[in-house]
């Protein structure tokens, strides 16, 4: 008894030596998403390229699709669109929300810079990404056929980060959604 | 060489950045309907945590994201929701993340009661050897003949020195 | 040129090190006079040749040479002269040169007060500092060089320093933080020591508590100082935040607080004395892991240095062998150390173990509660958060405990205590009190159970310690106790007493602030006032204003009580040029009974700015009580008998057969 008490603090302290190792190289920063294996937030919201038409969660349903969390004052938003242009091109069925934004600002780079988005939802005060859990731009969802949310991505979005984790998950989703 | 230098700044004014969030402090003028409410609204925003900053709570982060949460809360309770109903809202969306409160579950029995099960058994061991102490004070076997002189002895030579 | 002397100068302070860290040891071992002997110069040319770079470094500073990239990275030419020089310590490879220097300058204060050690104790003791000093100094030519240089495209200009540094405050709370650190070394030097010796005898912990108290005193003013800093700096008022960093800097002054009182009982009863060896390992331990949590990126937090995995994997080896490495000699050669020394349960024996029970149950839920969210990360993937909530709930029942058992503790006597006797000592006291703290809970705003046991515990532990000095003097000088038996008590009772009295000060400051403080953020104009706390704050508008590196808005702020003017406060909002960092700096009158505090937030348009307006009670006690406790340190550390040969060589010869 009193030599394992003797050793305890030896043992303790390597345990803890261990777990620091493995925290150098996790990310504290890094956050998963809450919504994961839950439905996209029900709303209402104006499409940014016709005001008039009221845009809702039934819009989204149907098949699997990326949504992107975007705003023409995230200069990462910028970096990552050429990419999501060659994946619109290829067929990959992307949405976008439009964070707090300005709707004039917003129309006129996507005029400039190329619309990969089918569907485009203006969320100016930002409350359906308040719904998601976004804490800043650029944020992509994927979400399978019924809706659900599968996974959250935070960042910019680049080819290894399609190859690698996207990619995978969106093609499972469209041999899911295969009748 | 460039490259790196360049690197270097940005990663500093990053840094710096994120440091001078935090000497801004996040006030702002907003009127409450009581002073119950502005207590807690204060509570509240101590409690969430800026999903974004380099553990901040809402109240003190000047982040768009802080300021957002921080406009919620408001919103919600002006909505007459609960204090519990409020953190369940933003836990929903942010996970546990978001609560300087980590919650009593399996994942952190651990973490709650540990310290009280640590102080138990230290409270056992501490016992245990003050226990051992006391046997062994009364069971102090009295001086030995050559101990007693011995005793005298030093007793008179440290005597003398007081003198 | 200069700036590579300075790598030369850290490449033969480090040769110097490896020659200090290993012959004196071996010559312990193999009784070899001439090795051992060997300590103080290698320590002496360690501390010479790491001035030296430390010089080299601030003289970059101070000539603007931005040819070297830590000073590009932290300096400017427009930052005033004191800055610069802060600025040397003001990231991360500075500061592990002062680190490394302050370890030397330790090792060598401690080879001139050690000459009266047996020869293999002090060699040993210096050796193992050596170890330290080997592995910093090699952590910082492998990993940190702070005299890397940006050739030949040296920047025109600097980065600045960042601006929340640029403050007094921040000037002087990293080195007292590393003093206390590297103090802590010397106890854990003498625990390895004793270790290797095989034995521990009562002088041992004569001869290690002085510096010990010394490092404690260092940590507890430069956390203190942080503390302070914190509050007046960052804009609204608060002064702790249970970050990771601040918990790393907390743990070893827990632990350490241990130690000290520990250290006591070994030294006047021989007793506890694998459990004292052990706190000083762990006391030095806390120090190396708060190195590291601050300097690897695993924790979040604003505190933190700019992160890199390669000094985390460093820095962790580091902590195996050095951290690792003692606690393996401990449970090796613990046996040879321990000792059965008598006491009965009520003793102040059984008071202190309680007072460390208490302690480190305290520093081990605050490791806990900070590595918690790694723990689950990397067990699970899922992320929480630990913060105030946990550590004040687990914290402050702790120290209550702690509170009432050093009220207790002063009183009892050491071995054997008559209970009924201490209950006649104290009884009168208690009652006192207990009306006291019942009179400050009627009196309240609100929580009045709160503010009634702060209360008590508080008067509770001076009345006490009161109680003792009056029970001793009279005692030792009957008839004239006053005159004669006040200065008969050594300088260590007094610091033992003003440090308790500290630390019931610093418990009444901290929670009479948290229940009275009164704050509102509100929209003031020019010629607005509010009524707050019976004080009237009318808001006067703002002026601009240039300083050497920033630019600022000042606004003043008039405040009355009644009719009388109470003070007149400057919040200011500053941008400083080169980093376009805004920051705030609060007005603040401080007042012993009550700090004034106005900061300023936005501007709203039309002259008018966001104001949060402060009524923080009590708030300079938790600071004063803080330094109450270090100065009781200090002055426990001067105690004459430290430095005084035992007068007669019978009782010296006696007090080294000790068991």
């Amino acid at each position: 008894m009193k030599t394992l008490l003797r050793i305890l603090p030896l043992i303790l302290f390597l345990a803890i030596a261990v777990l620091l190792y493995r925290g150098l190289y996790l990310d504290p920063t890094h956050l998963p998403s809450a919504l994961v294996g839950k439905p996209f937030p029900e709303f209402s919201l104006p499409a940014l390229d016709e005001p008039a038409r009221r845009l809702t969660r039934a819009d989204i349903l149907g098949r699997p699709a990326l949504v992107n969390v975007w705003a023409t004052w995230c200069p990462s938003c910028r970096q990552e669109h050429p990419v999501l242009n060659r994946l619109a091109q290829a067929g990959v069925v992307i949405h976008g929300v439009n964070y707090k934004d300005d709707r004039s600002t917003a129309q006129r780079w996507l005029r400039s810079l190329h619309d990969p988005y089918r569907l485009n939802i203006e969320d100016a005060a930002g409350t359906l990404g308040l719904d998601l859990g976004v804490y800043g731009a650029p944020e992509t969802f994927v979400i399978d056929a019924h809706g659900v949310v599968r996974d959250k991505y935070i960042g910019v979005i680049d080819d290894a980060v399609w190859r690698e984790r996207l990619e995978p998950l969106y093609t499972t989703l469209l041999e899911e959604a295969r009748p | 060489m460039k490259t790196w230098l360049a690197a270097l700044i940005m990663g500093v004014a990053l840094s710096a950045t994120a440091l001078s969030d935090m000497a801004l402090a996040a006030i702002e003028a907003h009127e409450f309907a009581s002073d119950a409410e502005l207590a807690r609204y204060r509570h509240l925003a101590d409690i969430l945590r800026c999903p974004k900053c380099q553990n901040q709570n809402i109240a003190e982060s000047n982040s768009p994201i802080a300021a957002d949460l921080r406009a919620e809360v408001r919103r919600m309770l002006a909505a007459g929701h609960s204090d519990q109903q409020i953190i369940q809202f933003m836990v929903e969306r942010y996970g546990d993340f978001v609560l300087y409160q980590p919650p009593f579950d399996v994942r952190t029995i651990l973490l709650w009661l540990g310290p009280a099960g640590l102080l138990m058994a230290g409270a056992v061991m501490l016992g245990s050897r003050v226990a051992r102490a006391r046997r062994a004070r009364s069971a102090a076997a009295p001086l030995t003949e050559t101990e007693c002189q011995r005793l005298a002895q030093l007793l008179r030579s440290t005597d003398t020195r007081r003198k | 040129m200069i700036p590579e002397l300075g790598v030369l100068s850290l490449g033969l302070a480090l040769g110097l090190a490896a020659v200090q860290a290993s012959l004196p040891l071996a010559g312990a071992r193999l009784n070899a006079p001439r090795w051992m002997a060997l300590a103080g110069p290698a320590a002496w040319g360690q501390f010479v040749f790491l001035t030296a770079a430390f010089a080299i470094l601030a003289h970059a500073f101070l000539s603007d040479d931005f040819s070297v990239a830590y000073v590009a990275r932290n300096s400017n030419s427009a930052l005033p002269w004191y800055y610069k020089l802060s600025a040397v310590w003001g990231a991360h490879e500075g500061s592990l040169l002062l680190w490394a220097w302050m370890l030397a300058a330790w090792t060598c204060a401690v080879c001139m007060g050690s000459r009266k050690l047996p020869r293999t104790l002090r060699a040993r003791v210096i050796a193992v500092m050596g170890m330290i000093s080997v592995g910093f100094v090699l952590f910082l030519i492998a990993t940190s060089n702070p005299f890397v240089r940006l050739l030949p495209e040296t920047p025109p200009d600097g980065n600045d320093l960042n601006p929340l540094l640029q403050d007094l405050g921040l000037i002087f709370h990293p080195p007292m933080l590393y003093m206390g650190y590297v103090g802590f070394s010397v106890a854990f030097a003498f625990a390895i020591g004793a270790l290797l010796d095989g034995h521990i005898d009562a002088a041992w912990a004569r001869w290690s508590r002085p510096w010990t108290l010394v490092a404690w005193a260092f940590l507890g003013s430069g956390i203190a100082l942080g503390s302070w800093w914190a509050y007046y700096e960052l804009g609204w008022g608060s002064w702790w935040f249970w970050d990771p960093v601040e918990n790393a800097s907390f743990m070893p002054w827990l632990v350490g607080t241990a130690l000290i009182h520990s250290l006591a009982a070994t030294e006047k009863r021989g007793v506890f004395k694998s459990w004292t060896v052990l706190l000083a390992i762990a006391a030095f331990s806390l120090s190396l892991l708060g190195t590291f949590l601050v300097r690897s990126g695993v924790l979040t937090s604003v505190h933190a240095f700019a992160t890199d995995p390669t000094r985390g994997v460093f820095i962790l080896c580091f902590l195996l062998l050095v951290v690792g490495g003692s606690l393996a000699l401990y449970a090796f050669r613990a046996p040879a150390i321990s000792s059965r020394v008598p006491f009965s349960a009520l003793s102040r024996e059984t008071l202190l173990l309680v007072n460390n029970l208490l302690l480190s149950v305290a520093a081990a839920m605050i490791l806990l509660g900070t590595l918690y969210p790694l723990l689950l990360d990397a067990l699970s993937g899922a992320k929480l958060s630990v913060g105030p909530p946990y550590f004040n709930t687990l914290f402050i029942p702790l120290m209550a405990v702690l509170m009432a058992a050093t009220a207790v503790g002063v009183v009892a006597r050491w071995k054997y205590t008559d209970g009924r006797w201490m209950v006649r000592m104290l009884w009168p006291s208690l009652m006192v009190c207990l009306i006291l703290a019942s009179g400050a809970a009627v009196l309240a705003p609100s929580s009045p159970w709160a503010v009634g046991g702060v209360c008590l515990l508080a008067t509770f532990i001076m009345a006490g310690g009161l109680r003792d000095i009056a029970d001793k003097c009279r005692h030792l000088s009957p008839g004239l106790w006053l005159s004669r038996g006040l200065p008969a008590l050594g300088r260590s009772y007094w610091g033992m007493q003003l440090a308790h009295a500290g630390l019931a000060v610093c418990a009444l400051g901290i929670v009479l602030n948290s229940v009275g403080s009164i704050e509102r953020d509100l929209r003031m104009g020019p010629g607005d006032a509010i009524e707050l706390g019976g004080y009237r704050f009318v808001f006067e508008g703002t002026v601009g204003h240039v300083g050497p590196n920033y630019t600022a808005e000042r606004g003043q702020v008039s405040v009355w009580r009644g009719d009388r003017p109470a003070a007149v406060l400057h919040p200011e909002k500053r941008v400083y040029h080169v980093q376009q960092a805004p920051m705030t700096e609060a007005g603040i009158q401080a007042g012993l009974t009550r700090d004034l505090f106005i900061a300023l937030g936005e501007p709203l348009g039309g002259g008018a700015w966001a104001v949060r307006v402060h009524i923080k009670p009590f708030v300079r006690w938790i600071w004063i009580g803080a330094l109450m406790m270090a100065l009781g340190g200090l002055v426990a550390a001067a105690d004459r008998r430290y430095r005084r040969a035992p007068r007669h060589p019978a009782a010296a010869r006696t007090l080294a057969q000790v068991p």
